[in-house]
């Protein structure tokens, strides 16, 4: 088999997306259906970040589509006042993939939680991101079923005690964002439910991105797994925790700034103290590093305790898009030869019966 | 020329003979190229002018060990001077390549039929392989057939000596060999497939060369030997009058869909994952990206569907092809396609079951599956093409009746309609249904809000309206949640549970379907009826032929929709003593027969991975004309 270089031009992410001079609210995005998630669900915090944050992209209303699964997230799409589709288990971006590659005109979003996009959905997830089709995944990570009550999800931590099991978690969690790199995810950033500010910069990033985004977005659920992520929220302790990145920047963090990253063995990072490596030892953050490695050695850094945590955009190195190179396909065809289906139809070997 | 209804051959004056029918069975290794080599075939009988059926017979294995009976590879072609409706019973004329396609195919061959083989294969080790204690070719075993031995490896070697080309290569040429000779035997014309090989092998023009070298070798062997001492002529048959073209069901499939997308005027995302025997459907859609179609080859049958789905809903036609494994995948979301009533094409071609089963073989047993296969009540629309040439207006109807009614539709093609083939009328584009559709536009909740309600419904059909992203002020959402009559927002109230589970059942009820209708000759004096569905139409109608010219007259009748059925079957089935029902299942029709209709009918069933043959629903019809015309008296 042969293989073709496409040679397709990079756009920004939503280039083909029609835009509004209208000024938009965060109320224009609310639609008129009761929100009924439970009282102190971080979902709430994301749909207002998510609500305000809408209208600075400026683009029409009937133009963003919110896909989701099933899960407590899922219901995400019906209380935006946007086109949406509230699908089935674990298939949104499967859908989300057959809307973006027809519809350029659509800045098409996927909600989705850790059950839904890590289990039963995981194997779109890998190929969504693996081909790149233009559309962004906010993967809320809560660690735990909701809707169904309290069984331990796919990156619950191991020996976790729940209804499913009672004698602990034998479960090894997965790591969304190595996940996402380990399938050359071309953006992949991390934010918390509660870190409004944190979260709208890298949902801008994300839009902006052409190509798939995959957001984790850490999100506390107070019935089932509440408090999963205080130690984030304490401000000392996210201090001594929290390693936020910013691109073109040395990475650093700690109350007084006095931990940094530094690379070490063979090809990963860890931490250390800036007083022994120095300034000048610490890695600049660079999210357009085209090999994916050291994103990956980035997510790395944390672990299931929490005791590092990265935030921010781990990685944003655009390639191809699967929609636009299957749509440059179609029309190229269409160029070479015009749509006939008459002699389609009829080919090359015929006979008359008179 | 022959009198009999079946064919038959008749003497002439000279020593060609003409005959009104053949059966040929070309029968080799998977890797002898008996496909190529029927499919060539084929395209000279079409080109003559014959009317023709075809029935590829091929293991699941790519390359079963060689010599062996799992490794056998058979093309069967039946071309006469009418129309006929099979791809044949028995073989008339067996080709067998090897020890193992003699011997499993010799058993199908008719008494004084003729058997050529190629004898260099016939070797000791070879015989051994299949189980063979003594050459069949030098016992008396095959005395009653007209046996022609040829060699035609060493023949086809001999013709290639001077090209240069190793003995390997040359070997493979050795199909042409048996094409050229089974050419001169029937008074084939040669340039279609001379043509045919320059083109095929254009980048190798020296392969080109000495499969041409083959073929013109096993023309000339026929004609200066003669060891054949007669040939045979099957004149063209007199079908009603048109261009036509020869077709397989999973080509006409693949057109019918880009046909459906011209005349609805939308573009097609194919969303679909491998699978035989569906897997030709994507491959000769994924050739058609000048009409807008997209193919989308997905990670599994799921996301085939889903990206499907997806695409209808931003106002695409979503298609997925699939055979019945993949339709159990697929089942969850073409229950989110009915609850959220989006237009989706679902092609099922069905293949031997359950689990994988037999994947290159024939059986239509899927229908219960599409007519039940998903939680609660989730009715579907189904339709199933009768020959290869119907799946093109068969693909047009699923998409109307998807477009219209907002639905997914089940087509249910099978593995012998699909890989068989047959003469196809071309029809006229100006005369195919025009199946363009309106999107909303406007808001239309009747409360007066100015909103969009999505559960609207037309009043005549129960379709919802179509509104598609992109559309200013139509802003809506739908999903798997049970929604209220009307505005579609979320409702888990039970009474309004009843009426849309029952609004959504009255939408399918109501798809309107052409009334069904008998063809009988005897003008009415028929008191049995036989009635089939898919691809026993050819088996059961050549029946009903041969049956009739024994003086017995019988009705036949097909479904081409299996849900919702003619609205006159009911009338139908009451109007005659009894109704034969053949299925290659174990009576799926039949028991929705029964359930609806209240008629017991006689269902004959066969699950034996191959067509029905017309001889042994000859022989079921007749039991019951003749039991049927007893049970009167």
């Amino acid at each position: 088999m042969t293989a073709i270089d496409l040679g397709l031009p990079q756009l920004g992410g939503l280039a083909d997306v029609p835009t509004t001079d209208e000024p938009q609210k965060a109320k224009d995005y609310k639609s008129d259906q009761e929100v009924r998630w439970c009282p102190g669900c971080g979902d709430y915090i994301v749909l207002n970040a998510v609500q305000a944050f809408l209208p600075e992209l400026g683009l029409k209303r009937e133009n963003i589509v919110f896909v989701s699964g099933i899960g407590c997230s899922s219901r995400f799409p019906y209380y935006l006042n946007t086109y949406g589709m509230h699908s089935i288990h674990g298939r949104a971006p499967a859908i989300a993939t057959g809307l973006a590659v027809t519809r350029p005109d659509l800045s098409v979003w996927v909600v989705t939680g850790d059950g839904d996009a890590l289990s039963i959905g995981g194997n779109h997830l890998i190929h969504t991101l693996r081909r790149n089709v233009n559309l962004k995944i906010l993967l809320f990570n809560n660690r735990i079923y909701g809707l169904t009550k309290g069984q331990y999800s796919p990156t619950s931590e191991e020996g976790k005690v729940t209804k499913s099991t009672p004698m602990g978690s034998l479960d090894h969690p997965f790591n969304p964002i190595s996940l996402a790199l380990g399938a050359e995810a071309t953006f992949v950033a991390r934010a918390l439910d509660s870190d409004k500010k944190g979260l709208t910069e890298v949902l801008r990033q994300a839009a902006e991105h052409r190509g798939s985004a995959l957001v984790e977005i850490y999100q506390n659920c107070p019935i089932f797994n509440d408090g999963a992520f205080d130690v984030l929220k304490d401000r000392d302790e996210a201090a001594r925790r929290i390693i936020p990145l910013t691109d073109g920047e040395p990475i650093r963090f700690g109350p007084d700034g006095e931990y940094g990253v530094v690379r070490s063995g063979f090809g990963g990072l860890d931490v250390a103290k800036v007083s022994e490596v120095g300034e000048e030892g610490l890695v600049v953050h660079d999210a357009t590093t085209d090999d994916p490695t050291y994103a990956f050695a980035l997510s790395r850094l944390g672990d299931q305790a929490l005791t590092h945590t990265v935030t921010g955009v781990f990685r944003n190195a655009p390639r191809t898009t699967y929609d636009d190179a299957a749509r440059a396909q179609t029309a190229q065809a269409a160029e070479a030869k015009p749509a006939d289906l008459q002699s389609l139809i009829r080919g090359n070997d015929t006979w008359t019966v008179s | 020329m022959s009198t009999n209804v079946d064919g038959g051959q008749s003497v002439a004056v000279s020593d060609v003979r003409k005959v009104d029918r053949v059966v040929i069975r070309f029968a080799g290794d998977s890797g002898d190229g008996m496909q190529l080599t029927g499919d060539r075939f084929t395209s000279e009988a079409a080109a003559f002018g014959n009317d023709l059926a075809t029935l590829p017979n091929f293991p699941a294995e790519i390359r079963a060990p060689q010599g062996t009976l799992p490794g056998v590879s058979s093309f069967q072609l039946h071309f006469a001077d009418y129309d006929i409706l099979t791809p044949g019973d028995r073989p008339d004329v067996l080709v067998a390549m090897n020890p193992a396609a003699l011997k499993a195919n010799i058993g199908d061959v008719p008494h004084g039929g003729t058997v050529i083989v190629n004898t260099d294969e016939f070797n000791k080790r070879n015989l051994a392989k299949v189980g063979y204690e003594s050459n069949p070719l030098e016992d008396d075993s095959l005395d009653k057939f007209q046996l022609h031995q040829v060699a035609m490896g060493t023949l086809t070697q001999g013709a290639l000596a001077d090209t240069g080309l190793g003995k390997k290569d040359a070997d493979r040429c050795k199909n042409m060999f048996a094409l050229g000779l089974l050419s001169w035997m029937y008074h084939r014309p040669t340039e279609g497939t001379e043509r045919f090989l320059r083109e095929k092998f254009g980048k190798k023009p020296e392969l080109a060369e000495a499969n041409i070298l083959a073929f013109r070798a096993g023309w000339n062997y026929g004609e200066t030997t003669e060891a054949f001492s007669v040939t045979y002529e099957v004149a063209p048959a007199k079908l009603a009058q048109g261009t036509y073209r020869q077709i397989t069901g999973n080509t006409a499939l693949a057109y019918g869909v880009v046909a459906a997308g011209q005349q609805a005027k939308l573009p097609v995302l194919v969303g679909t994952y491998p699978i035989t025997p569906a897997s030709d459907v994507l491959h000769e859609l994924s050739k058609h990206k000048n009409f807008g179609i997209l193919t989308f080859q997905a990670e599994d049958e799921i996301a085939g569907i889903g990206a499907a789905l997806g695409a209808s809903y931003g106002g695409a036609l979503g298609v997925t092809s699939t055979s019945g494994p993949g339709v159990a995948l697929k089942s969850e979301t073409i229950g989110l396609g009915v609850m959220t009533e989006l237009p989706l094409v679902v092609i099922d071609v069905q293949r031997g079951g359950p689990s994988t089963g037999l994947p290159t073989k024939t059986e239509q047993a899927d229908l219960l599956q599409a007519m039940f296969g998903r939680n609660s009540e989730s009715p579907v629309p189904i339709v199933a093409p009768c020959s290869p040439a119907d799946c093109f207006d068969i693909a047009l109807e699923a998409t109307r009746i998807a477009l219209t009614y907002r639905t997914p539709v089940l087509l249910l093609s099978d593995g012998a309609i699909a890989n068989g083939s047959e003469p196809w009328l071309i029809p006229d584009v100006a005369d195919l249904p025009d199946l363009s559709v309106r999107f909303a536009t406007e808001p239309n909740a009747p409360d007066g809000s100015g909103e969009f309600w999505p559960y609207v419904r037309d009043p005549e059909t129960l379709a919802r309206e179509w509104a598609i992203p992109g559309t200013a002020d139509l802003q809506h959402r739908i999903g798997g949640l049970e929604k209220q009559d009307g505005s579609g927002n979320i409702s888990y109230d039970p009474d309004n549970h009843d009426k849309m589970v029952r609004l959504r059942q009255a939408k399918i009820d109501g798809v309107t379907v052409p009334d069904l209708t008998v063809d009988d000759p005897s003008n009415g004096e028929a008191r049995v009826l036989a009635l089939g569905w898919g691809s026993s139409f050819g088996p059961i109608g050549a029946a009903c032929r041969r049956v009739r010219a024994r003086g017995m007259p019988i009705a036949q009748a097909h479904l081409r929709h299996l849900n919702p059925l003619p609205a006159n079957l009911g009338d139908v089935l009451a109007s005659y003593d009894r109704v034969v029902v053949p299925e290659m299942n174990l009576g799926q029709l039949a028991l929705l027969l029964r359930a609806r209709y209240l008629v017991d009918v006689v269902s004959y069933t066969k699950v034996a991975g191959l067509p029905f043959k017309a001889e042994e629903l000859q022989g079921v019809f007749t039991d019951i004309v003749t039991g049927a015309k007893e049970t009167k008296a």
